[in-house]
């Protein structure tokens, strides 16, 4: 190999230029203002004034398979190993509206995460585990609205008042239009959707976050950080200003909104970037809202390490870049972590590789010292500036998308889309010439055997009895009652109530996930994907 | 738009309900840049309207992007579709997606052409597309159907 060709200038992943060296000169003063105190406007440092070892983040284990009896059990284990809060993965067929012995479920049912056709579902998956003392993250989004109104409803059967509930529901559907795929309807009455559920938990479940605006799919799709960041509070400035149209407050809502991103593999931008993301958030909040909370202002992010960051190559690698990624989290501040397992990349973590993510996790809080200190890297030449830089030019992409109309329009032309498909196929290509080094796939390589990792089956006793439960519940409810909470909810559909109270009707009555989103798809019709220019 | 006598045509679909399209659209931009004719067929593809697309647009190679697990009955659906549509012969199916080896294996038993689990260079995927569409080619010339 050559050693005297000219060294190429070192960039972030975003495309960040680097220098070798840093120093006083690259921090922007004043320190005060630009920067603060931990606990204070504009957050850079930490939304805390308090070090992680008097309040850890969340480790919380995405997780879901089967039925619901397999999830609970499932839950039961992780909760019974240390984690600290729950997070829901959905089948397809739940995530789109459809019930499981739909037509087009049938080779979906139970596969990406737990098959919930009814409140029944819910009862069962929640069932020994009482809803006042875990939080619940719901990775769900098209039919967000009934999944948050079956969970409250568990509530209530559980006699846990909606006030004590604690919890997170994805409800971002902008996103799903751009990477991943779970669209129900046009944005329009989405976005209605998801101003009815914001509203309602600042009525009534105070301590629910409405909402978790996600980066995370746009990253993995093959966003830059910059990019995750830019579309992310775009996203977040649309769903402030649908609900402020109807005239709430931004204080009322505003802070249970939170974020949710992909910690990838560069590990001074991603710290950047969650130092970035909270100043950004809270100048825009406090800016451009005029919000008076310092609540309002809070920028709080879960994170996922893992993704497409994981290689099918040399599988057991990823266990390494995921510990990174979750130093990173943490070293960024960030309020709670998923750390995936090394075999994702093929199929359903087992057991034992699920309690290996959640070592890691455990590892980084409790041995390594990180925890000790607020924000250890604040005023550090390089972070501080990087930090600078990637606020900078997120603020350029979020002006361009202000002047390209905002994020519904540039999604609808599918801008959005192709900025994403261009740069995942450059990076691609990088990867291809060598220019970018992934261990174990470009470089270090060696002839493997092919893993012995087995394919993930829903067991076909599962998948039975969640069939027959879903015929049960439609056999035994109260027909006149289940047929008269979606005729309201037609009508609510129709006219401009918030939808919310009706979808707690329909799914009390076990209206079925097929009947309520068949229902709306009958009122609000189904979304059309842009042609693509690729 | 007239058609190249010798240009490869492929249809990239997604087909079952899995909205995972970053692989589908690398790939599809990475066979335009080989030359080849690429339509994309967006999310939610049923295997009635893949293999309708495929025969409208009469392309050559019809590739499925599968990431949900759900990879097996899916293609075992698209072809019999296909065979019952009589184009089993002049057209290829491929897969790609998240398949562990063993059903690597099985998928190409059961007649997939080709089969590209995670971890798959572009770059042979792009080399073996090009190798399958010149088969496709030649056969249809020999089997003197119009190009």
């Amino acid at each position: 190999m050559s050693t005297t060709a000219e060294p190429r200038r070192a960039t972030s992943s975003s495309g960040i230029p680097l220098k070798p060296i840093y120093t006083p000169e690259d921090v922007k003063g004043p320190h005060q203002e630009h920067i603060g105190e931990p606990g204070k406007y504009p957050y850079t440092r930490s939304l805390h004034s308090t070090p992680y070892s008097q309040r850890l983040w969340t480790f919380r284990q995405y997780s879901g398979l089967a039925a619901a009896e397999d999830t609970n059990q499932r839950y039961k284990f992780l909760l019974s190993q240390g984690q600290t809060g729950l997070s829901v993965a959905m089948d397809l067929p739940s995530q789109i509206g459809y019930d499981s012995d739909d037509p087009l479920a049938e080779d979906e049912v139970g596969r990406v995460g737990v098959a919930i056709s009814s409140l029944k579902d819910m009862e069962l998956i929640f069932d020994g585990i009482s809803l006042a003392d875990v939080s619940t993250s719901f990775t769900i989004n098209g039919t967000a609205a009934a999944t948050l109104a079956m969970y409250f409803a568990v509530a209530e059967k559980q006699g846990v008042p909606l006030a004590k509930v604690r919890g997170t529901i994805q409800n971002d559907i902008l996103k799903e239009y751009v990477a991943r795929g779970t669209w129900i309807f046009p944005p329009e009455p989405s976005l209605r959707l998801i101003a009815d559920s914001i509203e309602y938990c600042a009525k009534h479940a105070p301590k629910f976050n409405s909402i978790s605006i996600a980066g995370a799919h746009f990253h993995d799709a093959g966003a830059s950080t910059v990019q995750e960041l830019a579309f992310t509070l775009a996203d977040g400035i649309t769903y402030v200003d649908w609900t402020r149209r109807r005239g709430i407050p931004v204080d009322e809502f505003a802070p249970q909104l939170s974020f949710f991103f992909y910690t990838h593999n560069d590990f001074f931008e991603e710290i950047a970037k969650y130092r970035a993301g909270r100043r950004l958030w809270a100048k825009i909040m406090k800016e451009r809202f005029g919000a008076k909370d310092p609540r309002s202002w809070m920028f709080r992010a879960g994170v996922v390490c893992g993704g497409s960051m994981l290689t099918a190559q040399q599988p057991h690698n990823n266990i390494v870049r995921v510990a990174y990624q979750a130093m990173a989290s943490v070293l960024g501040g960030v309020q709670s972590v998923f750390t995936a397992a090394w075999d994702e990349a093929y199929t359903i973590p087992s057991e034992e590789t699920a309690e290996l993510a959640l070592r890691t996790q455990q590892v980084l809080a409790y041995e390594t010292g990180v925890a000790n200190v607020v924000d250890p890297l604040g005023g550090s030449y390089y972070v501080e500036s990087l930090t600078d830089a990637v606020e900078r030019e997120t603020a350029k992409l979020i002006e361009d998308i202000d002047a390209r109309g905002g994020m519904v329009l540039c999604i609808e032309k599918g801008y959005i889309q192709s900025l994403i498909a261009r740069r995942a196929y450059e990076e691609q290509r990088k990867i291809e010439s060598g220019e970018k080094v992934v261990v174990g796939v470009n470089k270090f390589t060696r002839e493997e055997a092919p893993p012995e990792i087995a394919s993930y089956d829903v067991p076909e006793d599962a998948k039975r009895r969640h069939l027959e439960r879903l015929r049960r519940v439609r056999k035994e409810r109260d027909q006149a009652k289940a047929k008269a909470a979606l005729a309201a909810l037609e009508r609510a559909a129709r006219g401009t109530e918030n939808m919310m109270p009706y979808l707690m009707d329909a799914v009390k009555a076990y209206c079925t996930m097929g009947e309520i989103y068949g229902t709306l798809r009958g009122v609000f019709g189904t979304f059309k994907e842009p042609v693509m220019q690729l | 738009m007239t058609r190249g006598k010798n240009v490869i045509r492929v249809l990239v679909a997604k087909v079952g309900l899995d909205g995972h399209d970053r692989g589908a659209k690398v790939v599809a931009q990475a066979l335009r840049d080989a030359g080849m004719e690429v339509i994309y067929t967006g999310l939610r593809s049923t295997p009635e309207h893949v293999v309708q697309t495929a025969l409208q647009e009469d392309v050559h190679i019809l590739g499925l992007s599968i990431l949900s697990g759900a990879h097996m009955a899916l293609t075992r659906k698209v072809l019999a579709q296909l065979k019952e549509q009589g184009a089993d012969k002049e057209m290829a199916v491929v897969v790609g997606g998240t398949m562990p080896p063993v059903d690597v294996r099985k998928l190409r038993e059961m007649g997939a052409a080709a089969v590209f689990p995670m971890g798959t260079a572009m770059s042979a995927v792009t080399r073996e597309m090009q190798e399958l569409g010149k088969r496709m080619l030649a056969a249809r010339e020999n089997a003197g159907s119009p190009a």
